[in-house]
């Protein structure tokens, strides 16, 4: 009996995800539609957002109100969606006060502009993605790099990375949980948008 | 500039925390209390859930990485300084080198599987699946398989083709691949099947394996790294090989097919495996050439044009059909 969680059938039948109250075509829709978008909504964010630390914070935020939404219902065009919710989110924010670069407040009327324009997002998506997370190997600082090139290149366990590099297993997980960030934005982030 | 007090949660926080799981359920031991664990963490919000999908999602198309580390992979041996090794490949890739080998050597396709169903491929289509139990099964060429992911069993029925799986091991409920009248049940394994009409050949890389055969004379085996075994309706047989043979075999894995004092009939044959675009030699002398090297598992042209570098063939494509000959 190796279901503790009592989700029965489902919960076994589930896949690696480990998502717990969400439905998986949450998962998917999100994997499949809306990171792809990433690279705009970073864009759409920082373009009329002036405190650039936010940056991050935000478009988590933005994340969870989409899932949030589609949790209910799975929207028809992902794009426009997340382009709206980011909107809200920021005037929300401008409204309330919570950060207040002052002329924050002038770009809102500018939010309404550039949500509906269809991106050729996609297709950069895929064109070069192997180049891309190369690049960001090349990137990382070079212990965390060997670690990396390591775990993923040549399927070492952690354990195994930790003996050949000879440092500790805590250190490799660092090196590890960096490298995977790192993967992410490559394939998600910013720079995906500028090749 | 000024530090603002925010109310927004701090999403480095949170991505950093999915990563530490992300790295620790791929790179460490996993207990089912492990798992327990993760699933709580995720199910306290949907900000965790969200900061995991992404960073999991992204690492399993980085999967295709692994394509750079070519057929000489060597997970087994200790070469002295591994990192070394393979950055140069990827400086190469950069270059846009192996590049082309690598995009050329056709996309392996991601899945979560949600349910127990069929699963197949295309000639030359090479697909990888998460089962839902975490074990991890990659397709090879024109295959078939269905798989049956339940309370108590754990049973993938391979109709046709080659598959190599890793599985997550459970003894509660035995991963069983069955092939027609054969039968392999993973003791903690990474091992591949490969079913041909009449014929299923079994490698196995890791850990251990049983075989048993519904044939008449056919009894229980273990199966033990470097081990392969093939099994027709009437024999088995078993045979140990060196590393790099099981590489060799296994090299489709990674998008390629390696040869070694291959011949010419033999190498045709497997590209043909691969490729709708056949590859036809009708002169025997031809055929018994032999040749070594690696190549994309599409790269009939970059083939046929080796031979006819090397052998000075003459190449002529006609009829969807790559003839070589003297």
């Amino acid at each position: 009996m190796g279901d503790p969680s009592g989700t029965g059938q489902e919960g076994l039948e589930r896949a690696r995800s480990g998502s717990v109250m969400t439905a998986p075509e949450v998962e998917l829709w999100f994997v499949g539609e809306v990171l792809p978008l990433e690279s705009v909504l970073t864009q759409f964010l920082r373009h009329n957002w002036r405190d650039a630390n936010d940056i991050e914070d935000l478009r988590q935020e933005v994340y969870v109100r989409v899932c949030e939404g589609a949790q209910k219902q799975i929207p028809a065009a992902a794009k426009p969606f997340v382009l709206t919710i980011a909107r809200n989110l920021l005037i929300d924010k401008v409204r309330r006060g919570h950060i207040v670069p002052i002329d924050a407040v002038a770009d809102v009327e500018a939010l309404n502009t550039a949500i509906d324009e269809p991106g050729p997002e996609r297709s950069v998506m895929a064109r070069d993605e192997l180049r891309r997370l190369q690049t960001a190997i090349e990137k990382l600082p070079p212990r965390c790099r060997q670690a990396v090139v390591m775990g993923r290149i040549e399927g070492l366990t952690g354990r195994e990375i930790a003996q050949r590099m000879g440092i500790s297993e805590k250190t490799v997980s660092e090196h590890l949980s960096l490298g995977m960030c790192a993967l992410a934005d490559a394939l998600y982030g910013e720079q995906a948008r500028k090749e | 500039m000024n530090e603002p007090e925010t109310a927004l949660p701090d999403a480095r926080e949170v991505r950093a925390r999915a990563a530490d799981w992300l790295q620790r359920r791929t790179f460490w031991n996993w207990s089912e209390e492990d798992e327990r664990a993760l699933e709580a963490w995720l199910a306290e919000s949907l900000s965790h859930r969200v900061a995991y999908w992404r960073l999991r999602s992204a690492w399993e198309r980085s999967e295709k990485l692994t394509a750079l580390r070519g057929p000489a992979f060597g997970r087994q041996q200790p070469p002295p300084a591994p990192a070394r090794r393979f950055l140069p490949m990827l400086k190469m890739a950069a270059a846009g080198v192996a590049l082309v080998a690598v995009l050329g050597a056709g996309a392996a396709y991601f899945h979560q599987t949600p349910r127990g169903q069929t699963f197949s491929t295309p000639i030359g289509g090479r697909e990888v699946l998460t089962l839902a139990d975490g074990s991890q099964v990659e397709l090879n060429t024109d295959t078939m398989l269905r798989t049956d992911i339940g309370r108590d069993r754990r049973t993938v029925y391979l109709e046709k083709g080659e598959a190599f799986f890793q599985v997550v091991h459970d003894e509660k409920r035995p991963f069983v691949v069955l092939a027609g009248d054969h039968r392999v049940t993973d003791l903690g394994t990474k091992f591949s099947v490969r079913r041909q009409p009449g014929r299923v050949e079994v490698t196995l890389v890791e850990g251990r394996a049983q075989f048993d055969s519904n044939a008449p004379n056919g009894k229980p085996t273990v199966l033990i790294p470097g081990d392969i075994l093939v099994a027709t309706a009437k024999s088995t047989s078993l045979t140990r090989r060196p590393e790099q043979e099981l590489e060799r075999a296994l090299s489709w894995r990674q998008g390629y097919i390696v040869f070694d004092h291959t011949t010419l009939a033999d190498a045709a044959a497997q590209f043909n495996r691969y490729n709708t675009e056949k590859i036809a030699i009708t002169d025997p002398k031809v055929a018994r050439l032999t040749i070594d090297g690696t190549f994309p598992i599409n790269g009939v042209h970059a083939f046929a044009r080796v031979t006819n570098v090397v052998f000075k063939l003459h190449v002529e494509r006609r009829d969807g059909e790559t003839v070589l000959s003297r």
